[in-house]
């Protein structure tokens, strides 16, 4: 066995590392490397050293994004996760109907962003205009768009794997406690949740980095309108590089700093995280 | 196990051969589109895939050149495909156009010129767009392009003479107005003016606008000014269109072209247009961040709104509706600077075509000829009158070659009387975060979330600290 794996292991491997190679490592380093340039295609860059990470520190919509960003990323990791696990709980309970309920809650994520943004965006308009305003007039209703419209999108999804989470929790442990007399909000927090914990941490991985990561929905929601106060940091980087002539390199640059501050966040999260699973 | 090697480098093989034959045939399905969209025409293509296999064989340089242009306008995608297909099948020489989808030239072009392909033919939108492609143009300074020019002030020249870019159209705007409620107002007891040639001040303008909208449900109109939306498909009508006035103005006065620090000096006459359009509006200024383009142009098109601050290629969006062609009619913006009685549209171009310097010099070749054809041809001038309505800045379009559009023919009417034309100064603008700043602050403005001063700062401030960033 140990043999064969060796022998086949180029075959079978080689077509994705190749893929991998070409669409992820190449582009990768590349982008690294064109960070500390001037360039306007990528074939012909000049190096400039470390200027573009100085304009970045003189950039004052990069910081207000990146708040912006932690903000709307607390928010909707709290919100989805929470609303995930309460409907994953309720439609665990064997009530009638509870496929229907699955595949409709499970839904929205089958959408595309962009389509998402412009029909929430119609929507919430719909309902602004009766109060004689839009969803771009501030960017505090722009972060409450965007906060309902991630949730809409990901509880589902987030809720399928909750539900399967909750469902490998043995039936013999939930029978025990019942039989010593703890109440159902202690079965929750002493059962359920250290049970899940492992589903937990997928969630909170997936929902913290996508909220950060957040582009498409950003861009057909606002824009980043008003006055790119509702613009999120993937969306602040599209913008620089496309805005300003000269201004690639310095684009490039903020998405290689977005690069390790995501990776840095998930790195902690998972770590937290896992230290709270158990062991079944 | 001999055997197992076997059926492994059998199954590699098969593998091998499956992606290249892949491969060939994207590489087929690319020279179908390329030769030809007209997929009917299917000897044109067998035959074309024969060369080009041919000379794949021989490995000799294609000796013709081949010609590919990242075309700008969505609107005209199928016709420019259609026209170079026409050529091809004249001279025999490959066109392939593409279009960039709408908004995203830039992003395309950056994109495209990365590939091994790039394209022969491309386009900037002016001084500034020219900045970041500078060292991609061509000299086109003995090219049949620039020789046909009416004018230098058509071309894009730089320090050491070389043309850098030419102009391919020339287009116009002011304020659009329909001439049927206008004249049902100017029947009307207590009118503030009786003919349309006496609007020819801002006072007048407002003095008008404002009786109207007192007036609005007489004259069944929801506002007199179509709305000023600030979403994207629309802001630019005020950033940089409406802005253009204050600019060039203040150009006039210091006698420049261009400058690294704008001092805003009619920015005051800048608020009383935009305050005008925000309370003569169809709508609450509240609303205006997400108006679209499209939602003024309907409001205009339905009757609903008299003036709309638009261009000659915005007849298209405001035809077929309530408005009847012979109503339509362009005027200048008037903002209560300069010499109003002789002001006229504001007439420029956006779209310059350059060459690209990196081809080789066949490809070089081979586009100058097709843009000369383009130009001078029979079908090429009657392709710009009939399928794209265009005015070009060339000497080859006689009278003839101009289109039928009213608001083109009102806005030649302009230029005969003699009114002078203001130029398009907003192409100095040093960036689109210029823009998008000083659009911004309009809209916050509008809203009465911030207020005239940020405005001021976004047009000025900005301006200095935008050429900064864009120049050093």
């Amino acid at each position: 066995m140990q043999n064969s794996l060796k022998k086949y292991f180029p075959i079978f491997a080689f077509p994705t590392l190749l893929a991998f190679t070409i669409g992820f490592f190449i582009p990768f380093l590349m982008g690294i490397y064109l960070s500390f340039c001037k360039f306007t295609t990528v074939t012909d860059a000049k190096f400039v050293g470390i200027e573009n990470y100085l304009k970045i520190s003189a950039d004052q919509t990069f910081f207000h994004a990146l708040w912006y960003t932690a903000a709307f990323t607390i928010m909707s990791v709290i919100l989805i996760n929470v609303l995930a696990f309460a409907v994953a709980m309720l439609l665990t309970k064997g009530i009638k109907g509870t496929n229907v309920f699955r595949t409709v809650f499970f839904m929205p994520n089958l959408i595309g962003g962009i389509v998402l943004g412009y029909v929430w965006q119609l929507l919430l308009n719909g309902i602004l205009a009766k109060f004689q305003k839009t969803l771009t007039y501030s960017s505090t209703y722009g972060f409450w768009g965007l906060v309902i419209l991630i949730c809409w999108q990901q509880i589902g999804y987030m809720m399928i794997i909750y539900i399967s989470g909750i469902q490998n929790i043995p039936g013999e442990l939930i029978e025990a406690a019942k039989i010593d007399g703890a109440k159902s909000s202690q079965i929750l927090w002493n059962v359920t949740i250290p049970m899940v914990m492992p589903s937990i941490t997928i969630c909170t991985f997936l929902t913290l980095t996508n909220s950060f990561k957040l582009f498409d929905q950003n861009l057909a929601l606002t824009n980043g309108e008003p006055s790119s106060m509702s613009e999120l940091l993937a969306l602040n980087i599209y913008n620089t590089f496309y805005g300003r002539t000269g201004y690639e390199g310095v684009g490039q640059a903020k998405a290689v700093v977005f690069f390790i501050l995501v990776a840095l966040i998930a790195v902690v999260q998972t770590k937290l995280t896992r230290t709270k699973e158990v062991q079944q | 196990m001999k055997k197992r090697w076997v059926s492994v480098l059998l199954a590699a093989a098969i593998a091998v051969t499956a992606a290249a034959g892949c491969g060939r045939k994207k590489d087929l399905e690319n020279a179908d589109n390329n030769n030809a969209t007209n997929e009917e025409n299917t000897e044109q293509n067998g035959t074309d895939n024969v060369t080009e296999n041919e000379t794949d064989e021989n490995q000799t340089a294609n000796t013709e050149g081949t010609v590919y242009y990242l075309s700008f306008k969505p609107e005209q995608a199928e016709q420019w495909k259609e026209l170079a297909e026409e050529y091809t099948n004249e001279t025999g020489v490959q066109v392939t156009v593409e279009t960039a989808a709408s908004g995203t030239y830039e992003s395309t072009l950056k994109s495209e010129m990365a590939k091994e392909q790039a394209p022969t033919l491309f386009q900037v939108n002016g001084p500034a767009g020219l900045a970041s492609w500078k060292d991609y143009c061509y000299d086109l300074k003995d090219s049949a392009l620039y020789k046909n020019l009416k004018s230098d002030e058509f071309a894009l020249i730089n320090d050491d003479g070389e043309v850098q870019g030419v102009a391919y159209v020339i287009e116009t705007y002011g304020l659009i107005y329909n001439n049927a409620i206008l004249s049902k107002y100017f029947a009307m007891d207590g009118a503030k003016v009786k003919d349309i040639s006496e609007i020819n001040s801002f006072a007048k303008l407002k003095e008008v606008a404002d009786d109207m909208q007192a007036r609005k449900e007489e004259l069944g109109i929801q506002g007199v000014f179509a709305s000023a939306g600030m979403d994207s498909s629309s802001d630019w009508r005020f950033k940089t269109h409406l802005a253009n006035l204050p600019i060039y103005f203040e150009y006039q006065n210091d006698k420049i072209e261009t400058t690294e620090a704008i001092k805003g000096t009619y920015l005051d006459a800048y608020k009383n247009i935009w305050d005008l359009y925000l309370a003569d509006s169809t709508v609450e200024p509240s609303m205006l961040s997400s108006m679209t383009g499209e939602d003024a142009a309907a409001e205009f098109s339905m009757g609903e709104a008299v003036f709309y601050q638009n261009g000659t290629w915005a007849y298209n969006d405001i035809i077929g509706n309530d408005v009847a062609e012979e109503d339509l009619g362009i005027m200048p913006i008037y903002i209560g600077v300069g010499d109003e009685a002789n002001q006229g549209l504001c007439t420029g171009s956006e779209n310059y075509w350059c060459v690209n310097k990196k081809a080789s010099q066949e490809d070089i070749d081979a586009t100058l000829d097709f843009v000369e054809w383009v130009i001078t041809s029979d079908k090429g001038r009657e392709f710009f009158r009939d399928e794209m309505g265009f005015v070009t800045p060339f000497k080859t379009f006689t009278d003839e070659y101009q289109p039928k559009n009213p608001l083109i023919v009102a806005a030649n009417e302009y230029l005969e009387s003699g009114k002078k034309a203001i130029p398009w100064a907003f192409s100095t603008i040093p960036s689109e975060g210029w823009k998008n700043g000083v659009g911004s602050a309009l809209l916050e403005y509008a809203q009465g979330t911030g207020d005239w001063e940020a405005v001021k700062k976004a047009f000025v401030d900005g301006w200095a600290s935008e050429y900064k960033a864009v120049n050093e």
